[in-house]
């Protein structure tokens, strides 16, 4: 089984007052935690790739902690959520497809009512390339106020051989939502859609 | 009351683990706060920036307890610290040094404890989601050569033509792995901020 390696965390996030328009009782927040692994997988064509998924577990659930704890909120309040791969030139796409289940998981295990799958975005790119990773709300993904995107990137990763991990967090719709559509009062079939 | 129109704050850190296969115990780790703020000149020329100074003053403290806390870590264990502003295309660079320069420090110092050496900074004017390296040295000994360092931050939605991007940015530790010699941190007296 290959081994995780770590070369750095990175985590932050953001808390938004307005955005030219009133100033908001409660600041909405944003987070993103990301890490930079090796891949185990780079530089050859390797058929069997899907134990690796199961290392990325422990990791994943260390991400959202962390997340969950930078945000400073109860795990509760957070309402949005993504999850995202930039995988080094020394690997492929399908290298990225691994962070589906233990990316998602991870994230749906600490936060409660968490019924919507998890918006996703992967991209083969050099140190400093940027990811938009989209957000939906957790519970029903159709809920208008609440999508959005958080755009991360680390100027030094991913090396060739190299992948960058994102889980990304959100609590509270848009700053100045008002484009109509499901609010989140307005979640009844609980389907993870509406 | 808050002197700055402050849109959003955002606060980072990173943690090396690793470099170049080797580990990195305890890991490196660097912490930048960063406001998102109004220029209030944007577009006229003012003579008169002391409005700028008195938000510098504000956000030298408010981000350096926020970058600290971010590292969670006592102010005391600060080793560096650096500072930068990043200016919307309708303000200009002097703006930048109005935040930065007059006032920015003593808040700064104290949310770091101590701080006898010079903070480092850089300015610069661009438009949204433009890079912004903050330089970093040895809080209280500008020549410990372990502890120079920049880390660069960004924010894909500022500043827009009228804003100022302005950060602070400290560390508990210094490059990953340090062997290019100089003074070290153990031999520095930390009186004159040089040594």
């Amino acid at each position: 089984m290959p081994e995780l390696k770590i070369r750095k965390i990175v985590t932050g996030t953001e808390d938004i007052f307005h955005e030219g328009g009133p100033v908001a009782a409660t600041p909405r927040k944003r987070g993103w935690c990301l890490a930079v692994i090796a891949n185990p997988y780079a530089g050859r064509y390797e058929p069997d790739i899907q134990p690796f998924m199961d290392d990325l577990k422990p990791l994943g659930m260390e991400m959202a902690k962390r997340l969950i704890a930078a945000l400073g909120v109860p795990a509760g309040e957070v309402d949005g959520y993504g999850k995202g791969i930039i995988v080094g030139g020394g690997g492929e796409l399908e290298h990225a497809a691994l962070w589906h289940a233990p990316g998602g998981y991870s994230m749906r295990e600490h936060i409660p009512d968490s019924l919507a799958i998890v918006p996703s975005t992967k991209k083969v790119g050099g140190p400093g390339t940027r990811l938009d990773v989209p957000v939906t709300h957790k519970t029903a993904s159709y809920v208008r106020s609440h999508f959005d995107a958080l755009e991360v990137g680390i100027e030094d990763a991913p090396r060739a051989d190299e992948m960058v991990v994102a889980l990304v967090m959100t609590v509270g719709p848009r700053i100045h939502a008002r484009a109509g559509g499901l609010d989140v009062s307005g979640i009844k079939l609980r389907d993870g859609q509406k | 009351m808050n002197k700055a129109n402050i849109r959003k704050i955002i606060v980072v850190t990173d943690e090396v683990l690793t470099e170049q296969g080797q580990k990195i115990d305890p890991p490196t780790r660097r912490a930048a706060a960063i406001a998102v703020i109004a220029n209030p000149f944007a577009g006229r020329f003012v003579e008169d920036l002391s409005e700028l100074m008195d938000i510098g003053e504000e956000l030298g403290g408010l981000l350096g307890a926020r970058a600290v806390a971010a590292l969670g870590v006592a102010p005391a264990q600060i080793e560096s610290y650096g500072k930068a502003a990043l200016v919307g295309e309708d303000g200009e660079l002097e703006h930048a040094a109005a935040i930065l320069h007059p006032k920015l420090g003593k808040p700064l110092r104290a949310a770091v404890e101590k701080g006898a050496a010079l903070v480092p900074s850089s300015k610069k004017r661009g438009g949204m989601g433009t890079p912004l390296d903050i330089p970093l040295g040895h809080k209280d000994a500008a020549f410990v050569r372990s502890h120079f360092d920049g880390m660069e931050v960004r924010v894909n939605d500022a500043p827009r033509a009228n804003e100022i991007v302005v950060a602070i940015a400290v560390t508990d530790s210094g490059r990953p792995l340090p062997r290019v010699g100089g003074l070290q941190k153990h031999e520095a007296k930390g009186e004159d901020g040089l040594r």
